[in-house]
């Protein structure tokens, strides 16, 4: 008995002695701040300098009773489905073909250029789009020169300059979860689904796509959430339409000083993200149970 | 059930001859082995046959039909792969129903069919399992099923047991044959493993570098090889270089490098230089005094012991004779040990030399 109780506790110290640390610093880095900011969104006033706040649950009546809320939030839901959704259109095919048609060399080379953008700061990548989503700039005034009467491509300060900056940014992240699963996938599963009388496109829709669909979902979290509270992006890029969730967010810590708004709109979202998931879950345990 | 013609196939790549000249001809209902080594063409064979790979020359065809133009998933073949190959998101009943489903048969049927063939491998109950709850055996019966479903015209099975241990590859080689037997389907099957060849096969083709070197039974292939190659890969052989000198009583005299002669009932010119092949169980190991020689029609020649290998029911003595090591296998019936350096004598029947080709 004694033995079992030394086994027992020696197990337990090393488990805490191996993800100790790697706890700790959760909780310094995620958990803490988590519990600071929602600490203050039950607040009247931010804390500091000297001001006193009281206890109050007004900001989250607010957002769940005053229009603007409501409207963005919806705005948002709605940006952060379509860029997902432009990203899976665009980036799974494009994993596809860099999974099953390039071999070797190209395929690094190809994989290199898809993750090049993450190494450019993101604001200078998004004001480059200044410069092209307008007709006096160089890529405007290039093809009047080449094709005069062309049709205006000035979108700047509009809701598609928006998603056309935001899939620019994130596709990478669909193209690399997606392009993972469809490499792992053996490809004598494919020839035995030939074997047995299967045409290309049972293969895709049989074989192909559930056995990918953990690199989908994948890409789809790493997109959606980021983009449903993006700012940056829509403040450079949306003029009149850069009204989101996300900068509104963004002008209660930077502009406003109401940080307890801004920290209540924030959990909000992050309760809407995770009640999404909690909906999608059952679906995606079915699907995804096969690995 | 179905004939398989091949005839004169030939596949490159690049400068690299993968099939040369390939034509063979598999009868209905036959268990057809493709035995080489790796590299040898066989894989490649089995997958022309399946339509993944496209001769360059020659043709294939299935109950005298060229399949040339057919595209693999229209070839009715059932091919189970190296690995097994199993959906691994879908359940065992879904993957053994897949042939039919994308044919669209009704359910009932498939559902009928696929309880029918989870009965002939055993494995009744577990439909609704995932491969990766299977052990190596059951996913290998179940890729089997699977490629039985659809009632193929031809089975090709790509190193059927390869992946098993021992144990449950003696297991499911009985298995496998019993199947195959009891559904009477025209199997081709690769393997580099020469037992596997020998157990499961009605025939076979021993390949080596993209040709075909000997078909036959495995029994007259294994009594009569025709190449160095064919004697050394399906068994294992000791072979003896020298010149014909003569015949005499029906039997043909090769006078050995050292100035020994032996003899074969095969008839070859004389003055050809022939290389003698004899299986390590034809010899017989005597004392050092041979009885008198009372019947000409045997070979004899002295050695010495030069090593043993007791395995137990049977020994290898590797023998120091006519200036060469000669393997043989004896079973452990001696009341006697041949001890290390024991001069002895080899006696074996002239019947049991074979004369080769090359």
């Amino acid at each position: 008995m004694t033995a079992l109780v030394s086994a027992s506790t020696r197990r337990l110290r090393a488990i805490l002695g191996l993800t100790g640390g790697t706890y700790l610093v959760l909780l310094i880095t995620i958990l803490l701040p988590l519990a600071a900011m929602l600490y203050f969104s039950f607040l009247t006033v931010t804390p500091i300098g000297g001001r006193t706040a009281s206890f109050t649950l007004k900001h989250y009546t607010d957002i769940f009773t005053k229009p603007l809320y409501r409207v963005n939030g919806q705005r948002s839901l709605m940006l952060g489905f379509q860029v997902t959704l432009i990203c899976f259109a665009l980036g799974y095919p494009a994993a596809l073909f860099l999974a099953r048609h390039i071999k070797n060399r190209w395929r690094e080379a190809l994989l290199l250029l898809i993750v090049l953008p993450f190494w450019s700061n993101g604001l200078v990548r998004t004001f480059s789009w200044t410069m092209v989503l307008t007709d006096s700039g160089l890529v405007g005034q290039a093809l009047q020169a080449v094709w005069p009467g062309a049709p205006s491509i000035d979108l700047m300060f509009s809701y598609p300059a928006i998603v056309i900056g935001l899939v620019h940014a994130y596709l990478p992240y669909m193209i690399l979860t997606c392009y993972v699963s469809l490499q792992a996938i053996d490809d004598s599963l494919a020839e035995a689904a030939r074997s047995l009388g299967a045409s290309s496109f049972t293969i895709f829709r049989r074989i192909t796509l559930p056995l990918s669909l953990p690199g989908v979902v994948a890409g789809t979290v790493l997109i959606f959430v980021p983009v449903l509270g993006s700012f940056m992006e829509p403040r450079i890029l949306g003029g009149q339409q850069a009204i989101m969730l996300g900068t509104l967010i963004e002008n209660q810590f930077t502009a406003s000083f109401n940080w307890p708004l801004g920290a209540a709109l924030g959990f909000t979202m992050l309760a809407v993200v995770i009640l999404i998931m909690g909906i999608c879950y059952p679906v995606l345990k079915k699907h995804l149970s096969a690995n | 059930m179905s004939v398989v013609g091949i005839t004169k196939v030939a596949k490159r790549y690049g400068r690299v001859t993968a099939l040369e000249d390939v034509s063979m001809t598999i009868a209905d209902g036959e268990f057809f082995g493709l035995l080489g080594p790796s590299g040898g063409g066989k894989t490649t064979l089995l997958r022309s046959i399946a339509g993944f790979i496209d001769p360059d020359d020659g043709e294939i065809s299935i109950d005298g039909k060229p399949v040339k133009n057919i595209p693999i998933n229209k070839r009715d073949i059932g091919m189970m792969f190296q690995n097994y190959a199993l959906f691994p998101h879908m359940t065992v009943t879904d993957n053994i129903g897949f042939g039919l489903s994308v044919r669209h048969r009704p359910k009932a049927e498939i559902e009928a069919r696929v309880t029918e063939l989870l009965r002939l491998v055993r494995l009744e109950g577990f439909g609704e399992r995932k491969p990766r709850q299977l052990s190596g055996g059951q996913q290998q019966r179940i890729a089997l099923a699977r490629a039985l479903a659809t009632n193929p015209r031809v089975l090709l099975l790509d190193e059927p047991l390869g992946a098993l241990d021992k144990k449950l590859r003696e297991e499911m080689q009985f298995e496998l044959k019993q199947i195959q037997r009891n559904v009477g389907i025209t199997t081709v099957f690769v393997t580099h493993d020469q037992e596997e060849a020998l157990t499961l096969s009605d025939r076979i083709a021993i390949m080596s570098e993209g040709k075909v070197l000997q078909i036959g039974a495995p029994r007259d292939i294994y009594e009569r090889p025709r190449t160095r190659f064919a004697a050394g890969f399906l068994g294992t052989a000791n072979f003896f270089e020298g010149t014909v000198s003569g015949r005499e009583g029906g039997l043909t005299r090769i006078l050995l490098a050292g100035g020994t002669a032996i003899f074969t009932r095969d008839e070859a010119p004389e003055g050809r230089s022939v290389t003698i092949a004899v299986r390590p169980e034809k010899f017989t190991v005597g004392g050092a005094t041979p009885a008198p020689a009372s019947d000409a029609q045997v070979n004899r020649i002295a050695g010495r012991i030069a090593g043993e290998v007791f395995a137990g029911n049977s020994v290898t003595y590797r023998i120091d004779a006519a200036g060469r090591i000669v393997t043989v296998y004896m079973q452990n019936r001696m009341t006697e040990r041949l001890g290390p350096d024991a001069p002895v004598t080899l006696t074996w029947d002239p019947a049991h030399s074979i004369v080769l080709e090359d």
